[in-house]
Parts: structure tokens; sequence; C-alpha cells
């Protein structure tokens, strides 16, 4: 059963390492997307400082949403999803298996960038680390949230915006108390509870996406 | 006439207080008679097509 | 009880007869509790005759979430029971409570400028409507974008149990997150305890607002059915003309 959970997730990541360019094209846009900030605010730090984690945060949930589309795409039109599908192994766990393969190439390479991103903010060195650590429960949680939307979409037309509408409102819940952690750190406050509901949303979304997920590639299969 | 331009007034909010009733109004009455449109329209070409029916294979 | 009205003949027939008492209910309450309202009731003590607009913006509201209810419900029934009207019941649905959301964001709007001093207010329960505003929206969206209308219907209908899953937690950040941001007056859209006075339009308004949301509920589901039946003869036809 591991066996298989980790031969999906190879497959997928190799397919990612071939094309390659998604990871860096993810991770582009969300620098391009955070400099934009400064150019239209303004240079001055104290105003940068005070947005930077919002800043991040939106940038971050933006950027996680562009590779979504595809996560389920190319296997859907080659016929390889109807065969996934029929295999002993749960459709559950295949979705879970592919939502890992989406979070390394995305998500990690997300998480790496923030501190750079942090520091032409102008932010706090004190919340550098936790925003890291909580851009790592969070881009989890969007990319489990995200396959839900991911699989809706399939055969629909315009699906790459649609899913942005569908799935941004979601979002909201994580992006509030993301940037609260980031917030809370820098300004010296306790942000116990911030990371105990982050970790929530994600002990919550683990089981629950991925189980909507697999009701929603059912209807596709149909 | 004196108390119904006080009504009217509303007490000087009226620039608020009419817009909110008013566009409640028009959006649900809009609501209402698209929605009436909407199953009139499709009870008259459901009737001709049934008409047509009848008329091309003659089963009820 | 459900599949008693699982047939769509019986629907249209009990919503044909139960049409016009939607309608007159409707038509009564709305009016008796604008007269109320706008008539009867006395002006706030604080807030003056503004506060009247509580009388459109709080049953908006309330529909709004109302309707989002009604949809998931029918959405669950749809998937689980796969009843076949509870589809096209969620499908009704949809843009009735996405106008009553779109009316609450307005009159909340109006309301807040004479008692906060602009336009909008990032409160949480505003916030939280625009945030439901979104979810209709994208219901709607979803369930227009494909060309198989069954394919879109159940797609839907998972993202609108997805949705509602959400509106709680969305609720709860967005008061969390309102109350960080804005420690010092958090001032509540309807006061304290509420008069007798102001309650009782109120409710009429509420429960006029119910039977209106039938009213166009069964108009649009007899819409949806008849258009049912009419792609369906189509399609005989086009059969009969090949075969």
């Amino acid at each position: 059963m591991m066996g298989r959970f980790g031969q999906i997730v190879s497959r997928d990541l190799h397919l990612a390492v071939k094309q390659g360019m998604d990871s860096f094209m993810v991770v582009m846009f969300f620098v391009l997307a955070v400099v934009l900030f400064p150019l239209g605010v303004g240079p001055e730090a104290n105003i940068l400082a005070r947005i930077a984690a919002g800043v991040i945060w939106v940038a971050a949930l933006l950027a996680s949403m562009l590779s979504l589309e595809r996560l389920f795409q190319a296997d859907y039109e080659d016929g390889s999803l109807e065969l996934l599908s029929l295999a002993p192994f749960p459709l559950e766990a295949v979705v879970l298996a592919k939502v890992c393969a989406h979070w390394l190439t995305t998500g990690l390479p997300l998480l790496v960038a923030a501190p750079l991103l942090a520091v032409l903010m102008h932010m706090n060195a004190d919340g550098f680390i936790v925003l890291a650590a909580a851009l790592a429960l969070g881009t989890a949680s969007l990319s489990l949230i995200g396959a839900v939307g991911a699989a809706l979409i399939l055969g629909s037309r315009r699906g790459g915006v649609l899913l942005s509408l569908l799935i941004l409102p979601l979002y909201i819940p994580v992006l509030i108390f993301g940037v609260s952690a980031v917030d809370a750190a820098v300004g010296g406050f306790p942000m116990k509870a911030q990371f105990l509901i982050l970790g929530g949303f994600l002990l919550g979304a683990l089981p629950l996406c991925p189980w909507a997920s697999a009701a929603a590639l059912r209807q596709a299969l149909e | 006439m004196e108390s119904i331009l006080k009504f009217l007034q509303m007490g000087g909010y009226a620039a608020y207080v009419w817009p909110c009733f008013i566009l409640t109004a028009a959006v649900l009455v809009a609501m209402l008679v698209s929605s009436m449109r909407f199953m009139k329209k499709s009870e008259n070409i459901l009737k001709s097509l049934q008409g047509d029916d009848k008329e091309t294979d003659g089963e009820a | 009880m459900l599949h008693r009205f699982a047939n769509p003949k019986r629907f249209m027939r009990l919503s044909g007869l139960l049409l016009p008492w939607m309608a007159g209910l409707a038509i009564a309450l709305v009016a008796a509790g604008l007269f109320m309202g706008l008539i009867v009731a006395p002006a706030d003590y604080q807030q003056g005759d503004s506060a009247r607009i509580m009388y459109v913006h709080v049953p908006n509201a309330w529909m709004a979430m109302f309707c989002y209810t009604a949809m998931a419900v029918a959405s669950a029934v749809s998937l689980i029971w796969k009843h076949p009207l509870a589809d096209l019941a969620a499908k009704s649905s949809a843009p009735i409570g996405a106008a009553f959301t779109f009316l609450a964001l307005f009159t909340g709007s109006l309301w807040g400028k004479p008692m906060w001093g602009t336009w909008w207010v990032w409160d949480a329960r505003l916030t939280s409507v625009l945030v439901l505003f979104f979810l209709y929206l994208g219901y709607m969206a979803l369930y227009n974008a494909f060309d198989d209308p069954t394919r879109g219907s159940k797609a839907a209908a998972i993202l609108a149990l997805v949705g509602f899953v959400n509106v709680p937690i969305i609720k709860f950040s967005v008061d969390w997150w309102n109350t960080l941001h804005q420690p010092a007056s958090v001032i509540k859209m309807s006061g304290p305890a509420i008069d007798a006075s102001m309650l009782w339009p109120l409710l009429l308004m509420a429960f006029g607002f119910k039977f209106l949301y039938l009213w166009i509920l069964f108009l649009r589901m007899r819409g949806e059915i008849n258009t049912n039946k009419i792609r369906m003869i189509r399609l005989r036809q086009i059969h009969g003309q090949a075969g």
C-alpha cells in the first residue's frame, strides 16, 4: 500500500522534474508578485514592513493556485486517471499522493523563497522563522483545498479562471491565521493559537479534501 | 401634507433609507418577473413541441 | 416523505396549487412589515430613522444565509439519494440567494455610512457576507461551466457542500480577524435587546421574504422541469429523424 503511494508520488515528481518549468515558474510568479508591491506602494520601509506578512501570504496563495489546474488534467485527458480509479488502490489515496507531489514541487519552493522576500519587504527578522513555519502548514492546506477545486473543474470550460473563483474564498481562513501568526511574532505577541488553528485546518483537510476530491473525480469519470 | 413630508425625509436620513428599500424592491421584483417569464417561455415552447410531437408520431 | 415529491408531474401539480398561496402570503407579509416598519415603529433612540434600514437589511442577510443552507441541503439530497428534483431546487435557489446577498451588502453599506461615516467597513458581518457572495457566484459559474448539465449539477452540488462546511470556518476566521484589527469599538448592527415594536416588522419582513423565496423557487423549478422535458423531446425528435 505504501509502495503504491510512493509510486504515485514519485511518478508525479518525475513528470514535474522532467517538465522542470512548473516549480520555477511558480516561484518566479511568487517573487514577481511580491516585488510589485514596493513598486506600487512606495519604498518606505515601515509601510512595507507593516504589509509584508499579508503581501507575502497573498502572493503565496496566488502562486500555489497556478499549478493546480494541471493536477489532474493530464491524467484525465490521457485516460490514466480512469485506470487509477479502477485499480484496487483507493482513489482518495491517489489524490493524497498527487497532492504530496504538488506540495513538494510548489509549496516547498515557496517556503524556501519566502524569507528572501521577507527581507525585500523589510520584515522584522523576528518573523522569518514563523513565516516559514506558518507557510509550511498553510501551503499544505492550500494544496489539499486546491485539489478539490482541481477535481471539480475537470472537463469544464475556462477551467483555470473558474478554479481561482472557486477556491480563493476557501483559502481565506488559512490566509487570516497565517498572516496573524507572522504579525504576532513580529509584534512580540503570543502566536500559539494561530498555529494550533493552522494545524487544525491541516488535520481537518487531510481526510476531508481527498474524500471530496475523489467524489468529484468519480463524477468527472462517469 | 406636512406629515407626509416628514415621513419622506426620514429624519434627515432619506438619502440612505429610501435607496435601500427601493433597491430591495427593484431587485426582488426583477427576480420575480424574470422567473415568471422563464417559466412562461418554457411552458410555451413545451406546448408547441408537444403539439408537433402529437402530429408527427401520432402517439400521446 | 421526500419520495412522494420525487415525481416531477406531482411537483408540477403541487407547485401549481401552492403558487398563488406563496404569492399571496409573500405580498401580504411584506406589505404588513413595510407598513409597520416604516410608519408604525418608532425611530431608534441613537440612530434615528436610519435604523429603519434594518427592516430590509437584516431580512436580506437572513435570507442570504437561508438560501445557501437550502442549496446545501438540496445538494446533499441530490448527491446521497439522487432525488431528481433536488438538484433543480439547488440550482434555482442560487440566483435568489445571490440577489439577497447583494442586497444585504448594499443595504449594509448604506446603513453603515450614517452610522460609521464610511461606505464600506470591514466588520465581521459585512466581510462574511461578501465572502458568501463569492461562494454563490462560484457555485453558479461552476454549474454553468459544463456542456453536460448533469456533470454541472453534480460538480456544483459537491462545491455547495464544501462551501457550506466552510461558511462557519470563514465566519469564525473573519470574526477573529476583525476583533484583532478593531479592538476598540465593536458596534453591533442590531443593537442590544430589540424592542417588540421593532421586532414585529422585522419578523413580518423575514417571513414575507421566505414566502417570496418559495414563490420564486417554485417558478424557477417549474421552468427547469419544462426545460428538461423540452430537451428530452428534442433529443427524441433528432433520434426519430435519424433512425
